[in-house]
């Protein structure tokens, strides 16, 4: 056995964690020239040092492009190279907005119906998406705000889709959605259920659910208003009514579903069952994302405001519509701006959900530009080009709206 | 050795000149302090002695060097700030050594030099600790041992006690002083507060709005105010001040004759003021001693009283309506409502201030 | 007739009461469906992606991967279906399907294969058994010949590439970005700070033409670079660590100053350190933007070798709507990466974003 050589016998610091020892060498390493070029130019023109890796980029992948944008919006052609491109005036732009009617896109040139189907959906798919997200984030965030068990859980379950890759939940709900798709078979199988439920003596269990469902909240409700009966036979008395209104009303033939039919509920034309399903998943993607912004919006509303509101005799309603609400008003435009803003770009989900189909039915702006530019033999650069920066002008009046919407309700 | 001078220093941001040209000399070793109220400038003219706000015009040298464009970690200096400026990340040992690591110390000198002040400060337990598990006193000790161990030529203090309770600041102005003493290096010191100026500084520099005052030992500024600020400024309770004006001048001598009613001789040298000239004449309480009323050279009305057992200060109105404060040594059976005389003691510790200049008229000497 | 009391006590946080009043009730089951319907299509995916593909074409609603038993046929060729017989008397035999005849079945007896007889169909249920089936996983990402276009390996490959570079250098670009325009007057500064903000207004989908067109003439088409650099200087993340590096006390830098650390030594060991809350909401922001990222790369990579995660699934899909089995299979491989990462830092990914409220 060999004697342990002696430690080291100096107080000497103890060792850093690998990471915090690899972090420091590289910074002495990279401090050599950065000294030596501080040595030349001055410690305060290092600001121009640290600037310039992301100027650089920012320069060339964002700034440049967004002025050639405007130029390539007035060139032809399929080249990627400016230097081939001719350039065309405003035929591009022509092409585009040379319709008879904007409302009815199938009377413009085929870019134009292109164009304006997109702009159409994607401004329905907007109008509607929109509010509704909103407001079930803000119902969301409310429950969430409220005195509940385990919060943290049920956020982080909200918050998930948000995590999901837009192509992850594309095929997700395609999956389920397709003709023969889960949510189908659990239509038809719910359908089969429930008919034999309700065939057989199980009818009178319904009855009683029912009754109890309806009956029992508003027995309660009422046991408030009248208090000469014991609140325990208005429930029940309650219940008893509501299980004899079904019956007669629906009776049992009238319970009774018709056979289940599977729906075709991404490809079926006739319907607005496309629309609607992308609608749906981009909201279960999304909706995550702003109940959490609004939740911390809530939390931010300092508790001392209602015990105040509380000790003046607020009812709970007069605090939310007085309280909450106008001071949760910030949250709510940043939520509102971010969320309008990125509801027009929408692209992912529905062009893996979808494929802008069927037909045109969910064909949004963006896939038009995508497409235009990138898909099929001709590459029309141009009209891409054009119709992003009209895009661009849309979605800057709609925010300087906004923010000037904002100004003014502050302001006043 | 080190040596500070200033020369015609001033500072201009953008169009307000904050500092007017200062001039001033430091020798090796000594401890200065710069006093003044808040915004006088201490601290922009600490930090362009530091190195971290370029000087507008003039000179800032050290050993007889100008070294206006040489960079604050290259002038050898260095300073503990008023929020102490620890690194939160770090721990003790680490934000001692790492302006050592930055100097390419070797590492064994930056162990003992870490090792020494930490025995120094009382600080040896708590290396491996981070700052924000400190109290406030001991990360004052470490923002003190973050400057010690760099072994620099001046030490630069910016409002280091300001964050601590009563108590600890009396504890740490007693520790800078005795590290003072053992190091002998040559410290400059920025406080609003007039007493730890006092008790600690070898010289003071009474600054306000951007210009020096008075610069000279505690003592002397305590004895020879030079003019009305410097005298209201230091000394605690504050000087009082009796407005009247210059009745007759001789020689050796100005009689006053105040406004509070009397008239009282001061020598000082104040022929070249002319008769009837306002002056206020500046008498520390505690060089006023009590009479009855009608006895002395003015009338008191005392409004407050405030024993303290060892020693008893009246505040009170004079004839005049003006405010006037007395210590007494021990206690007093005057009280509140009571009118007293006032004797104002030795005509040598009288201040004579002419009003227009603010300057005090020459005492003789 | 509900009355405004009620409504309101749903609004208002009830705190510090026992029981649980009816605004509880509905509070929770609100989550509960919530919840359902987040965690449901994901859960039922991960438990068919590993199904058979028969179980998955028959549409099987079942949670489990229940498979029907086979058993081979006495010629050897076929594998039979096994259902359970049950007799008139009420017992049951384990039987193999050989084929129908009428609304009769033709069945031999396991292990009888000589004595076929006939059994009427409804006495006939399907034997199922439990066999998840995990070549779904490894069948693509060890390459069989089924599954050649979806090459796993290489596509994650790929899409870690991008995520790990693209963030490391997203931070370092635009800390140091951020550190010059919080804590150095120069001239120009503020113009700089308004065009970032602004174009945090200006989406880059807008601009994918000359972008494409820039990122072409660079030769970085069909190169993972042509992926990562275009998106390395985001005015998010320049405005949000600015906004953290501003609350940084200029002392700090002026004690580091004093000690002698050069400027980069000042943001790498002082202001990087000190901005990690930040810089971490940045990786996350980042992480999630560079692993879920679709339409870029589907500009810039056309061909397969190239292809993340994203665009791999995403022509999967279009190539091989049979191939149900994999495709799922494959899609909880894609998201599993976030999953953990999410079930591990939930905590901090969750607050993080709220306080930044930007994504």
């Amino acid at each position: 056995m060999t004697p342990p050589s002696p430690a080291p016998t100096t107080a000497s610091a103890p060792a850093l964690n690998p990471v915090a020892w690899g972090w420091t060498m590289l910074g002495d390493v990279l401090d050599g020239p950065f000294r030596a070029l501080q040595g030349h130019i001055g410690a305060n023109r290092m600001a121009y040092v640290f600037l310039v890796p992301n100027l650089l980029v920012f320069g060339l992948f964002s700034f440049w492009p967004m002025i050639l944008n405007f130029y390539i919006a007035f060139t032809g052609g399929q080249s990627v190279l400016l230097a081939e491109r001719p350039f065309v005036g405003l035929s591009n732009f022509r092409e585009l907005l040379d319709c008879p009617s904007y409302l009815d896109p199938r009377t413009c040139p085929v870019a134009g119906f292109s164009f304006w189907t997109g702009l159409w959906n994607t401004l329905f798919f907007a109008v509607v998406q929109v509010p509704i997200m909103i407001v079930v984030a803000l119902v969301t965030a409310v429950v969430l705000n409220r005195d509940i068990r385990a919060r943290g859980f049920w956020r982080a379950v909200f918050f998930y889709p948000v995590m999901l890759s837009p192509v992850v939940i594309a095929v997700i709900w395609d999956w389920i959605l397709k003709r023969r798709g889960i949510l189908n078979a659990l239509l038809d199988d719910g359908t089969t259920a429930w008919n034999s439920l309700v065939g057989g003596p199980g009818y009178f269990g319904v009855l009683v659910a029912f009754g109890l469902l309806i009956g029992w909240p508003l027995g309660s409700l009422l046991a408030r208003r009248v208090r000469t009966l014991p609140p325990w036979l208005l429930r029940l008395g309650c219940a008893v009514l509501a299980a004899a209104g079904l019956a007669l009303l629906a009776g049992r033939s009238g319970l009774t579903l018709a056979d289940y039919r599977p729906i075709n509920w991404l490809i079926d034309t006739r319907s607005g069952w496309p629309m609607f399903w992308v609608i749906f998943v981009y909201t279960w993607g999304h909706l995550g994302f702003y109940m959490l912004i609004l939740l911390a919006g809530l939390q931010a509303i300092p508790k001392d405001l209602y015990e105040a509101a509380e000790m003046d005799g607020t009812s709970k309603s007069r605090a939310f519509w007085r309280i909450t609400l106008p001071l949760l008003m910030p949250t709510m435009i940043v939520v509102l701006v971010l969320s309008l803003i990125r509801a027009f770009q929408v692209f992912d989900e529905v062009y893996v959900l979808t494929g802008g189909g069927p037909g045109q039915a969910t064909k949004m702006i963006i896939q038009h530009v995508y497409e235009s530019a990138f898909i099929g033999d001709a590459k029309r650069y141009g009209i891409a080009a054009a119709s992003s920066v009209l895009v661009a002008g849309l979605l800057l009046i709609l925010t300087l709206g906004q923010l000037a919407a904002t100004r003014k309700k502050a302001g006043g | 050795m080190a040596t500070l001078e200033l020369k015609k220093v001033t500072k201009t941001f953008g169009t307000t000149t904050v500092i007017h040209g200062i001039d001033l000399a430091i020798n090796h070793g000594e401890f200065i302090v710069f006093v003044g109220p808040s915004g006088c400038g201490k601290s922009t003219l600490l930090r362009m002695i530091a190195g971290l706000e370029p000087v507008s015009t003039g000179d800032v040298t050290i050993d007889g060097a100008v070294v206006n464009d040489i960079p604050a970690a290259e002038r050898g200096l260095a300073m503990v700030f008023q929020s102490y400026a620890l690194y939160p990340h770090m721990s003790v040992r680490q934000n001692l050594s790492f302006g050592l690591e930055n100097l390419k110390t070797p590492k064994p000198e930056i162990e003992r030099r870490v090792a020494e002040a930490a025995r120094m400060l009382q600080m040896d337990k708590l290396l491996e600790r981070r700052p924000g598990q400190l109290s406030g006193g001991q990360r004052q000790r470490v923002a003190i041992g973050r400057a010690v161990v760099r072994e620099p030529k001046i030490f630069l203090f910016d409002e280091p006690l300001s964050n601590l309770d009563a108590e600890l600041r009396v504890q740490m102005r007693v520790e800078i002083g005795n590290l003072h003493q053992r190091l002998g290096n040559t410290m400059i010191y920025v406080t609003h507060d007039q007493v730890e100026a006092m008790t600690m500084a070898d010289r003071i520099a009474v600054l306000k709005d951007g210009r020096l005052e008075q610069f000279g030992r505690p003592l002397d500024l305590y004895n020879r105010p030079a003019n009305l600020f410097v005298a209201g400024f230091i000394g605690s309770p504050r000087m009082n001040f009796l407005t009247g004006e210059l009745a007759s001048t001789d020689q050796a001598s100005a009689t006053v004759a105040l406004d509070a009613g009397g008239s009282v001789s001061v020598p000082c040298m104040a022929q070249a003021a002319a008769s009837g000239a306002p002056v206020k004449l500046g008498v520390r309480p505690e060089h006023i001693t009590v009479t009855d009323a009608g006895q002395g050279d003015v009338n008191l009305n005392v409004t407050i009283t405030e024993q303290l057992g060892g020693e008893s200060y009246l505040h009170g109105a004079m004839p005049s309506g003006e405010g006037l404060s007395v210590r007494l040594a021990g206690q007093t059976r005057v009280v509140r409502g009571d009118t007293v005389g006032l004797r104002l003691a030795d005509p040598a510790l009288r201040h004579l201030f002419d009003v227009a200049s603010g300057k005090v008229f020459p005492p003789l000497t | 007739m509900i009355t405004t009391t009620d409504v309101t006590g749903f609004l208002g946080a009830r705190r510090g009461r026992s029981g649980l009043h009816w605004t509880d009730w509905l509070s929770y089951t609100y989550l509960a469906i919530g919840v359902m319907l987040v965690l449901l299509p994901i859960f039922w995916m991960f438990m068919s992606s590993i199904k058979s593909p028969r179980a998955l074409v028959e549409n099987d609603p079942r949670l489990l991967p229940y498979e029907q038993v086979t058993t081979p046929a006495p010629d050897g060729q076929r594998q039979l279906n096994v259902f359970e017989l049950t007799r008139p008397d009420g017992s049951k035999a384990d039987v193999a399907f050989v084929g129908p005849r009428g609304a009769n079945a033709r069945v031999y007896e396991l292990g009888k294969p000589g004595d076929i007889f006939e059994a009427p169909r409804t006495a006939l249920s399907r034997k199922d058994v439990i066999s998840p089936r995990w070549e779904n996983y490894t069948d693509p990402t060890i390459g069989s010949t089924q599954s050649r276009t979806f090459n796993f390996l290489r596509y994650f490959w790929n899409s870690t590439f991008v995520t790990v570079v693209a963030t490391l250098m997203t931070l370092v670009v635009n800390a140091m970005a951020a550190f010059a325009l919080s804590k150095y007057k120069f001239r120009g500064r503020d113009a700089i700070v308004l065009v970032i903000v602004a174009t945090l207004l200006i989406p880059p989908t807008v601009i994918l033409v000359p972008l494409f067109m820039t990122v072409s003439s660079l030769g970085m088409l069909n190169s993972l670079w042509g992926v990562i650099i275009p998106a390395v200087a985001t005015p998010t993340g320049v405005f949000l660590l600015r906004q953290y590096m501003l609350t940084i006390p200029d002392e700090l830098l002026e004690a580091a100053r004093m000690d002698g650390a050069s400027e980069w030594k000042i943001f790498w060991r002082i202001m990087l350190p000190l901005s990690m809350p930040a810089l971490s909401v940045l990786a996350i922001l980042s992480v999630m933007w560079r692993w879920n990222d679709f339409m870029w790369p589907l500009i810039v990579l056309t061909q397969s070798e190239v292809f993340t995660l994203q665009l791999g699934l995403s022509t999967f899909k279009g190539e091989l709507n049979d191939n149900m089995h994999y495709l799922l299979a494959m899609t909880v491989l894609t998201l599993m990466p976030v999953t953990l990462v999410f079930v591990f830092l939930q905590k901090h990914i969750t607050t993080g974003i709220a306080n930044t409220g930007l994504k």
